[in-house]
């Protein structure tokens, strides 16, 4: 794996395959706290920091312990034992786990952010596009650095969307949008256009 | 124009007044009066700028700098259609084959656009918004001549409501209309929108000249391999099919209707540049951008890469819709950002990925529709960080 692989790995999970914009996952964070740039970017910086730290640490579980025949490292003998249908459950309390850390991180040196993500911060633990990164990466086949620079390429994908959807929304404050369109369907459809924005990737192979 | 003011003050009086039968429709009534007549009421709310250019005329003169390129294309569409089929190719048959295949664009254009503008202008009782003018017309020249009505239609039907009205209509969009217009055809009807049949409007195929091709440059280049060492390189290879930098530059050549003579579309830039209605940075930022790139590629490309990898930047500049994207749709004063220094990142941003996405996503021969989109997307958030940093900037100086 040369360095060239990997920044093509990273370009493209930023724009090729934005886990939001061409995976659509992550929405439920996405639409509700993308009302104001500020506080997006706190989101966007700490789901790509569970992204980055996510990413490998369920690398090395899956590696060692879940996939099929991954025990043999204990003993020979468990070379038959197959626990890769405890990777979901498990994948997901790693990543409450590392939520737990980055919450109290955040609350002792970043209150205001803290107090502005609220309840979306431990609400990353179900963010779909975390555990779709994890999945992702163990359907992909990466190694263990892949999986690194996909995790946090991932973030970064998912970051720059959100932001550009919060600067979008607080521009819109002006706008005269149809009163039942107003919120969640006036999102949508942004999300939906700025879709059609990064379209102009698609197909591209690094 | 006394008579002709008079008759519209008596029916406004009498038939669109409040309680009067029309009322509903007065939005009509209005936008035919405003575009007759400079209107006489002020803004209620802030901010007041006081300027004898309200938002109809400031229109009317992007309308005005695209004539040339309109006119150009009339002909143009019309050239390569009688010129395909080895038809006589004087000026005045090639005017009339081009009216033929253009005029019922525009008309369906600004027919079903204006329909829906109107229907939201009644039902949300807002006056019909201006910039519709110019989507209208920016619609049909970004489009193959080719192009089904009906697709055309919906397209339209798409960029006017989704793109514009949703938002509460001109001047709160997001997206440029008549590109996500395009786009919406482009991804919905790939075989019509797209590839090499598209571009010249053959009427009777038994009649094709041999050896006809209907290829865009951009095509070309992007096919064009550089297989052994005999082979020429891309630009003798564009210039054996016709399509040397004069070519190009002068626009009698396949493409979008509107887009083909970078002649023309100059004209409109300087037009508009002049008067004030594009911004010029945005413009010379696209061009710069669009030119490091190209210049990158032209450089450190290996030689196995495909022609467009080595192709002269300044030859991108007068390919496919670069320049038309560049003067008339990255300009946009809505969807494009609104500071100067956010401008000029803009601008660059579009070049860049213009040119990237053109050279290396084989997906896709054309990406300046695309790389306006994108920058579209995040052109709140350049105005944003460059309003922040500016504030930022001042706090310092002033503590």
């Amino acid at each position: 794996m040369n360095s060239t692989e990997l920044i093509s790995l990273a370009v493209s999970s930023i724009f090729v395959n934005n886990i939001l914009l061409a995976n659509f996952l992550g929405m439920c964070s996405f639409l509700a706290v993308s009302k104001k740039v500020e506080t997006a970017m706190g989101l966007g910086i700490a789901v790509t920091f569970v992204l980055a730290i996510v990413c490998p640490v369920n690398w090395v579980l899956y590696q060692y312990i879940f996939k099929a025949g991954a025990l043999v490292w204990i003993s020979e003998d468990l070379a038959h034992i197959d626990l890769s249908f405890l990777k979901f459950i498990s994948f997901i309390a790693v990543i409450a786990a590392m939520i737990q850390i980055i919450e109290m991180f955040m609350d002792k040196y970043m209150p205001s952010l803290y107090a502005a993500l609220g309840i979306f911060l431990p609400l990353i633990a179900v963010n779909c596009a975390i555990l779709g990164a994890a999945l992702f990466m163990v359907e992909r086949d990466y190694s263990l650095i892949e999986s690194g620079v996909f995790g946090i390429a991932s973030g970064i994908g998912w970051w720059l969307a959100i932001i550009a959807m919060a600067a979008i929304r607080q521009k819109l404050v002006y706008s005269n949008v149809p009163v039942g369109l107003r919120g969640l369907g006036i999102t949508f459809i942004i999300t939906g256009l700025m879709a059609i924005g990064f379209m102009g990737f698609a197909g591209i192979s690094l | 124009m006394k008579v002709l003011l008079d008759i519209f003050e008596k029916t406004r009086k009498d038939l669109f007044g409040p309680g009067k039968p029309l009322e509903k429709f007065e939005p009509g009534y209005d936008a035919a009066e405003t575009f007759l007549f400079s209107p006489v009421h002020t803004t209620k709310k802030g901010p007041h700028v006081r300027d004898a250019v309200d938002t109809k005329r400031y229109m009317s003169m992007v309308i005005a700098a695209l004539i040339p390129a309109l006119i150009f294309g009339i002909y143009n569409a019309g050239y390569q259609a009688q010129l395909a089929t080895s038809q006589s190719i004087d000026c005045a048959s090639c005017f009339i084959e081009g009216l033929k295949l253009v005029v019922p664009l525009i008309i369906l254009s600004y027919a079903v656009g204006g329909t829906w503008e109107a229907i939201f202008a009644v039902v949300r009782k807002h006056p019909i918004n201006e910039g519709f003018l110019v989507t209208g017309l920016l619609f049909p020249l970004i489009l193959p001549p080719t192009i089904p009505l009906w697709q055309a239609a919906i397209g339209i039907s798409f960029g006017v409501v989704i793109g514009k009205e949703v938002f509460g209509g001109t001047g709160m969009n997001v997206l440029n209309p008549a590109l996500v217009a395009r786009a919406f055809c482009f991804f919905s009807y790939p075989g019509k929108m797209s590839g090499d049949n598209v571009w010249v409007h053959i009427s009777d195929p038994a009649k094709m000249v041999d050896g006809f091709s209907g290829a865009t440059p951009l095509a070309i280049a992007a096919a064009h391999t550089k297989t052994a060492a005999t082979d020429p390189n891309v630009v003798e290879a564009l210039t054996a099919k016709g399509f040397s930098f004069m070519a190009m530059f002068s626009g009698l050549i396949p493409g979008s209707i509107g887009e083909t003579s970078t002649v023309a579309i100059l004209l409109g830039a300087l037009f508009l540049a002049i008067v004030g209605v594009a911004s010029f940075r945005t413009m010379i930022a696209c061009v710069f951008g669009a030119m490091v790139t190209g210049l990158i590629f032209y450089n450190f490309a290996p030689a196995s890469a495909a022609g467009i990898y080595h192709l002269p930047p300044h030859l991108h500049l007068v390919m496919g819709g670069f320049a038309f994207g560049c003067v008339f749709m990255a300009t946009d004063p809505v969807s494009s950002a609104a500071t100067n220094t956010g401008k000029l990142i803009y601008g660059f941003g579009i070049g860049v990925l213009a040119v990237l996405i053109r050279t290396v996503n084989p997906a896709y021969p054309e990406g300046m529709m695309l790389a306006i989109l994108f920058m579209n997307v995040f052109a709140p958030l350049i105005d944003f960080y460059v309003i922040q940093v500016h504030v930022a900037d001042r706090r310092r100086k002033h503590e």
